[in-house]
């Protein structure tokens, strides 16, 4: 007996929102990570944007390839959140079951979920302010011009929101991801599940202080230095043609 | 009440009920409180059957085997979903709340209908040994299948259809028409069991949508609230797992 066809499209947008958090999640970590270089040095920040420009493989500064990048996460970015707003509480109705619901069972994962609709809904906005700002200005970025944008483009408290929202929101995510799939499930699923999510707590605050740090450092960059030079940075060791 | 034994301190206790007759037309959902003295080894079944004898005979509220094998008892303790005659009062507060567990049809006070809802869902997800064969014959030796499976699918079916789960999942509270733990425990069942010639696509038309396996949203109250202990995070990814291989397949 020849049988109907069966629907994929349920099966194919839960993969879809899957591989799209997993690839923004797996993005931010490495961000984060280069993003703290200014940490080291004004020098390490400056390389790390070089190296990003293709300047260590062309042996020429394009920041084209920032745009590129930027556009391609927020093309990843979009289509995450066109597929993961299907779980979003969609009327005011539902959210407010949902809320009652966690409020009255006390139960962490179920009130992780509503951090994560929240944090969600919040880089709607966050998100798409700093994505399209490295997509448009994408020349705009060294250990100086970042530093300038923080402080006087008046993008710390914006980065700070997104900082406590993306992090958040991807740990969990993560840690919901490996649940929900059977990742590493092994024999003892309780087991596995309590080093997950102290895995999850782990990197949230690991995430955290790492960012926070980050981002102190060009403000005080953008408070402190004399921009008398001009905003753009001077290597010592590197120099560009144009610059000579 | 200063009497102790296995070093427990009985108190007394202030119980919490929340009360409706959706029957009575002059009634309305209001809490009323009552005063117990703690005994030893006491459930909330005997705490309950306290108040029923001794303080108001119209308390309405569900109890069959007291051993947590029927699963009628149901109701949430403190807002959570669980079995009350396997709740001993010494491991709860001396102050308790206790109220019917929403989503199913209240017959009154603590008392609720899931048999219907039950039925319901069974009916929707087939669930039981489709063979059309065997069907024909039954004199035929049964299949012989091996004891691990064998554990292995009785351990889903220690399910008691007591509808903890339903109530402890935030996403069949939003929607309605989500299977919840208990039906997709029940799909991960029968997909075990040899006997049943039901294919992945078969059950694919059954859970793969966002009404089955992929509207579960990972939240976890079934798993964290199931009186039986059943795998169901564990089951419920293997599910996703098979139907999105059948869904990508196609
Ligand atoms: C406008 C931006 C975003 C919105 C509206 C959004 C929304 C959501 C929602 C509602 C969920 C829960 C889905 C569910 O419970 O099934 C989710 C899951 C997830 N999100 Fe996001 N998100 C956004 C951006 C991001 C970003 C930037 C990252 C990574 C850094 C990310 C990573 C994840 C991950 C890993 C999951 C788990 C995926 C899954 O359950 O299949 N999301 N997102
Ligand atoms: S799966 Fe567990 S909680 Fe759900 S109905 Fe069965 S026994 Fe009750
Ligand atoms: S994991 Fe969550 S959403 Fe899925 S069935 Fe259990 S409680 Fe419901
Ligand atoms: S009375 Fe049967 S499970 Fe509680």
């Amino acid at each position: 007996m020849k049988k109907p066809k069966i629907d994929k499209t349920p099966a194919r947008l839960d993969f879809i929102q899957s591989a799209t958090g997993l690839i923004l999640a797996l993005f931010i970590m490495g961000h984060l990570l280069f993003e703290a270089s200014i940490l080291i040095s004004n020098e390490m920040m400056y390389k790390v944007t070089l190296m990003f420009e293709g300047y260590y493989f062309f042996g020429e500064r394009y920041p084209g390839i920032i745009s590129f990048l930027a556009a391609a996460i927020s093309a990843i970015f979009i289509l995450h959140a066109a597929v993961a707003m299907r779980k979003m509480p969609s009327k005011y109705r539902e959210y407010r079951i949902m809320r009652k619901h966690t409020a009255s069972l006390h139960h962490e994962d179920s009130s992780l979920w509503m951090i994560q609709v929240l944090t969600g809904f919040a880089m709607f906005f966050l998100g798409s302010v700093h994505l399209y700002g490295m997509m448009a200005q994408p020349d705009q970025i060294g250990p100086f011009l970042s530093s300038v944008r923080v402080v006087d483009g008046h993008m710390a408290p914006l980065y700070l929101l997104l900082l406590f929202s993306v992090v958040s929101h991807a740990f969990i995510g993560m840690y919901r991801l490996a649940l929900k799939w059977g990742f590493m499930e092994g024999k003892n699923s309780k087991k596995s599940r309590k080093i997950h999510k102290f895995l999850m707590r782990g990197f949230i605050l690991v995430y955290l202080v790492i960012g926070s740090f980050s981002l102190a450092k060009y403000i005080e960059i953008g408070m402190t230095h004399d921009f008398s030079d001009g905003e753009t940075y001077h290597s010592q060791t590197i120099q560009m043609e144009s610059e000579q | 009440m200063s009497e102790k034994k296995d070093g427990h301190q009985l108190r007394k206790l202030q119980v919490d009920i929340l009360r409706f007759d959706p029957h009575d037309p002059d009634d309305f959902p209001h809490i009323e409180t009552f005063e117990i003295e703690e005994a030893h080894g006491m459930t909330l079944f005997v705490l309950l059957n306290e108040i029923r004898e001794h303080h108001d005979n119209s308390l309405k509220f569900d109890f069959v085997c007291r051993a947590g094998i029927c699963g009628s008892c149901s109701m949430l303790v403190n807002g959570k979903p669980t079995l009350a005659c396997r709740t001993l009062t010494k491991k709860l507060d001396q102050h308790i709340t206790l109220a019917p567990l929403p989503l199913f049809e209240l017959i009154g006070d603590l008392s609720i209908n899931t048999g219907t809802w039950m039925r319901g869902l069974n009916e929707r997800l087939e669930t039981w040994i489709h063979d059309k064969e065997q069907e024909l014959n039954v004199d035929a030796l049964e299949e012989r299948m091996e004891p691990d499976l064998a554990d292995e699918i009785y351990e889903l079916d220690r399910c008691i259809e007591c509808g903890c789960c339903v109530a402890g999942c935030g996403t069949i509270q939003m929607r309605p028409d989500f299977v919840g733990a208990v039906g997709l425990n029940k799909i991960a069942r029968y997909h075990l069991d040899p006997r049943d010639k039901r294919d992945n696509k078969d059950y694919y038309e059954l859970v793969g949508d966002e009404n089955g396996v992929f509207g579960c949203m990972t939240l976890l109250g079934c798993e964290d609230v199931c009186p039986k202990d059943l795998p169901l995070q564990s089951k419920i990814a293997y599910l996703r797992r098979m139907m999105l291989r059948t869904g990508l397949k196609g």
